[in-house]
């Protein structure tokens, strides 16, 4: 194949000429020159002029396909860090090779399948809602009726009001799949209904008081603090338990993973029920008085609990005491929220403080203050914060950095707020008050894409039947409740003391015990017994004397850190 | 202002017609799925639960001997035949899947000791205690032919062993010594002795094709090169090996059956001492086969049981016994890993299950990853104290039992005894000696 560069020329009418030159490869023109010209044409017809000139014969390069982005593609380092999990443990030592061999490959293995998870990402469907002002409008100043008008039909049917004006100050929950509602009014008023669609599932007064109402497991059974005991209802309005042994209940929350629903008492106790199979796991007395600020922390199923001498208590069914105590504020503690990954803690106090602590290191990260503090706090799983105080409701953007000087988004309702919950997987914030319900849109706070093997907001009852079974299967049992919720997996290793102790057992000697002394036999009557005896007691009595040197500076620590009043002076 | 509210189109979420699949859309975010550790060892915990569950190993009995049955040989080619010889001498043809016998022939006046199918699959070889080696036809005889061997042998002593090399026409015979055929010959090519006076088993190593090993009654083990004119090693024991058999995935590693209820595997070219001691069995040890994979074997004993160990450990996985089930004398791994054919004092040959909780036939691609999946989580956590005593609980039988206690009681006096001289006497004058070399007594080259 003779390469040649063909000179294409456009002939225009108004005599205007392109040159254009390609290089191509074309097969030989004519058998008998290696030439082949064209003569130009009149100006006036369009048509292709060319001239072949043949060039170097080149070599024959054959053209393979060659992918301009050779290997697999590239993973930005933040997609790659959230699916990480535990960092690389060192491999045991040389000798015990099947060992090294089994964790080297369990750890390749994993790594590929958070690269194959991190991969994935790329084919979630949906993407976050955002919000952002003009270059002068502060996203704050920006109405909920405004944003209702700018987005579609079915985002704006999002934000209603309901005026319940008569039965009190409502509480709320939303359901795990975030499809149903459930709204308790102090004077006794308890609805759900599936919000979206507006469809009202039962509707009842129970002629109580209501202090919190809480849906288990799936939207088929819900839970009543009412003034006395605890009553469970089914979503139809019937009342399915009224249980005596938990009185005088406040809050209530439920831990899904273990079907366990724990409440606090006015009279200091922390309850918690398996509705499962409907027993009673655990009743801790928490001796704090009246525990009416409680929240969990879903990452690990650790509840929190606040005070009023300013204190936040740890709890886990396993222990009769608190796990963790740690001072938080001044005052007393109005509210208490823990994201979801379970490594920020936001509390609010009566000293109108909001502080966010690192709820892994426990240690304090940021401090806010607020002119009139915050009553109710939830987080959203994006990390949105909404405090309330008073009738106005603030939210702001994903922490930390913060700036509650400069909220995202604010709203004013017509009641007090008694309830603020985020909707799980839709940029809805429910907010509970005297004047009944308000639910508002917040662009960016829910998680865009649901598993569907988890919460599914539209699964078929049929889905939800096997999604129950199997979440039941699965149940976690309380005993691993725990601060540390991968406890199970960690390499159990022995300690040095424990190893000693086995070889011992195993040998029937220990092979790091000194030897006994045996006294060198000397010539010259100098190793008559008495002699020997004398030298034998006088090593006894170093090692005696080694003994009671520890033994005195034992008794010395302790006489030191037994000093602890001021009146420890006066004793001798 | 720019606003976007997150609303999802219900068609993208919901299925069209009731005849599709449910619509799943997945999100791997760890932050949706908590308790990742509690969550898998439960189901770890359901999954050893419902293995003990499903654990029914036994399939089928193959009655129809009227004597014990002495030895098994497998086909080579076939799956689903299984070869029999009993203990007067007839030897039957199985077929697996109709679970019936579609042959039978009287080989032998006596035992018949040894049987083994050549690796064509087109004949076998059997031997008796009538000392001669007969070679017969695979297919049945045509309508109203007799029963007739293709070659007949006479031999001059008891052949108690047979084994077939694994590419040539080339045969070994054990029972004063351990003689080396070829099948056109009647006179053995090549005979090897060590001082011995008898053998009880030979066998070919299935990668290494030209090495054989035999247990002889000097409680030893011999190995020899069949190019060679002597035999190469032998190591002796405490007591009598019964049977031997070559891992057919490592070439170099064989598993020999005890008197002394334990199994032995070697590595023939260390033979001072045992790679592993298998230590379950509550009386002597008569015979063991390797799983194809080479994994796993099977151990056939004279305490009326049948124990599968993993190759690497030193106890078993696995235990089958049945009321009816009396001293299982040979035992064979079928070659497509999936049974275990016994054959007992009884006269029966008994099918069962190398998993014994594994669903049979074909499974539908999510059962098996949902199996595949439940393996892998009871391999993790296996070593957790809840999940582990639910996996290794096995019912045994009361004699049985009784007996492993005693056994175990024994061992552990035995120890302490030496143990407290060790501790009393001085330092370095009672050696300690490892489990593994206190079964030899030495090698021989």
């Amino acid at each position: 194949m003779l390469r040649y560069i063909i000179l294409l020329q456009f002939v225009f009418e108004d005599c205007t000429w392109h040159f254009i030159s390609m290089s191509c490869h074309m097969h030989k023109l004519t058998s008998g020159t290696g030439r082949a010209t064209v003569e130009p044409v009149k100006a006036g017809m369009f048509m292709f002029n060319y001239k072949l000139i043949p060039c170097k014969k080149k070599k024959k390069k054959k053209k393979r396909a060659s992918d301009p982005f050779p290997g697999p593609a590239p993973l930005p380092e933040e997609r790659l860090q959230k699916f990480k999990r535990r960092e690389k443990s060192k491999l045991p030592n040389r000798k015990r090779r099947k060992l090294r061999d089994v964790v080297a490959r369990s750890e390749v293995v994993s790594e590929m399948a958070q690269k194959r998870a991190a991969q994935f990402d790329l084919l979630l469907p949906e993407e976050a809602g955002f919000l952002e002002g003009d270059e002068d409008e502060d996203t704050c100043m920006i109405s909920q009726e405004d944003i209702a008008e700018a987005v579609d039909i079915t985002s704006g049917a999002k934000y209603f009001n309901l005026n319940l004006s008569q039965f009190g100050p409502y509480r709320l929950d939303y359901s795990r799949t975030g499809r149903h509602l459930l709204l308790g009014g102090r004077r006794g008023h308890v609805a759900c209904l599936d919000w979206q669609s507006k469809q009202l599932m039962c509707e009842m007064n129970v002629m109580e008081s209501v202090n919190d109402v809480k849906w288990l497991h799936s939207e088929s059974m819900y839970a009543v603090a009412q003034k006395k005991w605890l009553y469970i209802y089914d979503s139809k309005g019937i009342e399915l338990h009224c249980i005596r042994k938990f009185n005088d209940v406040l809050c209530m929350q439920f831990l899904p993973y273990h079907f366990l629903l724990a409440t606090a008492s006015a009279t200091g106790f922390l309850q918690y029920l398996d509705v499962s199979v409907g027993k009673e796991i655990a009743a801790i007395c928490t001796k704090a008085g009246r525990l009416d600020v409680m929240c969990q922390n879903p990452h690990n199923a650790i509840i929190h609990l606040g005070h009023s001498n300013g204190t936040v208590t740890l709890w886990s069914p396993n222990q009769k005491e608190a796990l963790v105590k740690m001072l938080c504020h001044q005052g007393g503690v109005r509210s208490v929220a823990v994201d979801k990954t379970g490594t920020y803690m936001v509390t609010s106090g009566m000293d109108k403080k909001l502080k966010v602590y690192d709820i892994r290191a426990f240690k304090p990260l940021q401090s806010y203050f607020l002119p009139a503090g915050a009553s109710c706090l939830s987080l959203s799983h994006k990390g949105l914060l909404s405090a309330a105080t008073g009738d106005i409701v603030q939210v702001s953007v994903s922490f930390p950095p913060y700036s509650m000087t400069k909220p995202y988004m604010a709203h004013r309702v017509r009641g007090t707020v008694w309830g603020l919950h985020f909707c799980p997987f839709e940029d809805v914030l429910g907010v509970g008050h005297g004047d009944g319900f308000t639910s508002m849109l917040v662009p960016g706070a829910g998680e865009p894409n649901f598993d569907g093997l988890d919460a599914n907001p539209y699964r078929s009852s049929k889905q939800r039947q096997e999604w129950e079974v199997k979440a039941l299967l699965e149940k976690i049992q309380p005993e691993l409740i725990s601060l540390d919720p991968d406890q199970l997996c960690h390499v159990d290793q022995a300690s040095y003391e424990q190893k000693h102790k086995e070889r011992v057992q195993a040998l029937g000697f220990d092979p790091l015990a000194k030897e006994k002394f045996i006294p060198k036999l000397k010539k010259k009557g100098r190793s008559s017994s008495g002699n020997v005896e004398r030298r034998k007691r006088q090593v006894a009595h170093e090692d005696q004397r080694v003994s009671s040197l520890d033994h005195h500076q034992e008794r010395k620590k302790e006489a030191l850190s037994g000093l602890r009043s001021a009146l420890d002076r006066f004793k001798k | 202002m720019k606003v976007k509210v997150l609303s999802r189109n219900p068609d993208d979420y919901v299925r069209e017609t009731k005849l599709d699949i449910q619509r799943v859309p997945r999100n791997y975010d760890p932050a949706l799925h908590p308790f990742e550790v509690p969550r898998e060892y439960t189901r770890a915990l359901n999954a050893t639960k419902l293995e003990r569950v499903f654990a029914k190993p036994f399939l089928a009995s193959l009655d129809g001997h009227r004597d014990g049955v002495n030895c098994m040989a497998k086909h080579t080619k076939s799956l689903s035949t299984l070869l029999s010889g009993s203990c007067d001498g007839e030897v039957k043809v199985w077929n697996l899947t109709k679970r019936e016998c579609v042959r039978t022939l009287q080989a032998h006046e006596g035992f018949v000791r040894g049987m083994v199918v050549r690796f064509c699959g087109n004949s076998f070889f059997t031997v008796g205690d009538d000392k001669t080696i007969k070679q017969w036809k695979m297919e049945a005889p045509g309508y109203g032919e007799e029963e007739e061997p293709l070659n007949t042998i006479l031999g001059k002593t008891v052949f108690t062993g047979l084994d077939h090399h694994q590419k040539e026409g080339v045969f070994a015979t054990c029972g004063q010594q351990v003689d080396i055929w070829d099948e056109q010959r009647s006179s053995p090519i090549r005979s090897f002795t060590w001082g011995v006076d008898s053998f009880s088993s030979v066998r070919f190593n299935p990668v290494e094709t030209e090495l054989l090993a035999s247990c002889a009654s000097d409680r030893s083990i011999v190995l020899y090169d069949m190019r060679e004119s002597t035999p190469l090693k032998k190591v002796i024991m405490n007591l009598r090996s019964n049977t031997i058999c070559w891992n057919p995935m490592e070439a170099y590693y064989f598993t020999c059956s005890n008197e002394d209820y334990n199994l032995y595997t070697y590595d023939m070219r260390h033979l001072d001492r045992p790679v592993i001691v298998h230590m379950d069995h509550v009386s002597a040890v008569l015979d063991i086969d390797y799983s194809p994979t080479g994994k796993e074997f099977v151990s056939a004993s004279f305490d009326k049981t049948i124990r599968i160990f993993p190759r690497d450990s030193g106890h078993s996985r696995e235990v089958y016994h049945t009321k009816r089930m009396q001293h299982v004398i040979c035992i064979k791994w079928s070659a497509d890993n999936k049974y275990i054919l016994s054959g007992s004092d009884e006269m029966n040959i008994r099918m069962w299950k190398a998993n014994a909780a594994e669903k049979l036939g074909v499974l539908s691609p999510r059962e098996r990853e949902a199996v595949n999946y439940n393996q892998k989580l009871k391999e993790k956590f296996q070593h957790h104290p809840q999940i582990r005593r639910i996996s290794r609980h096995r019912h045994l039988p009361k004699a049985i039992y009784s007996q492993a206690k005693e056994l175990r009681v024994m061992k552990e006096a035995r120890r302490r005894k030496e143990i407290n001289v060790r501790k009393h006497s001085k330092p370095g004058t009672v050696p300690v000696v490892s489990e593994k070399e206190k079964h030899i007594v030495t090698v021989v080259k």
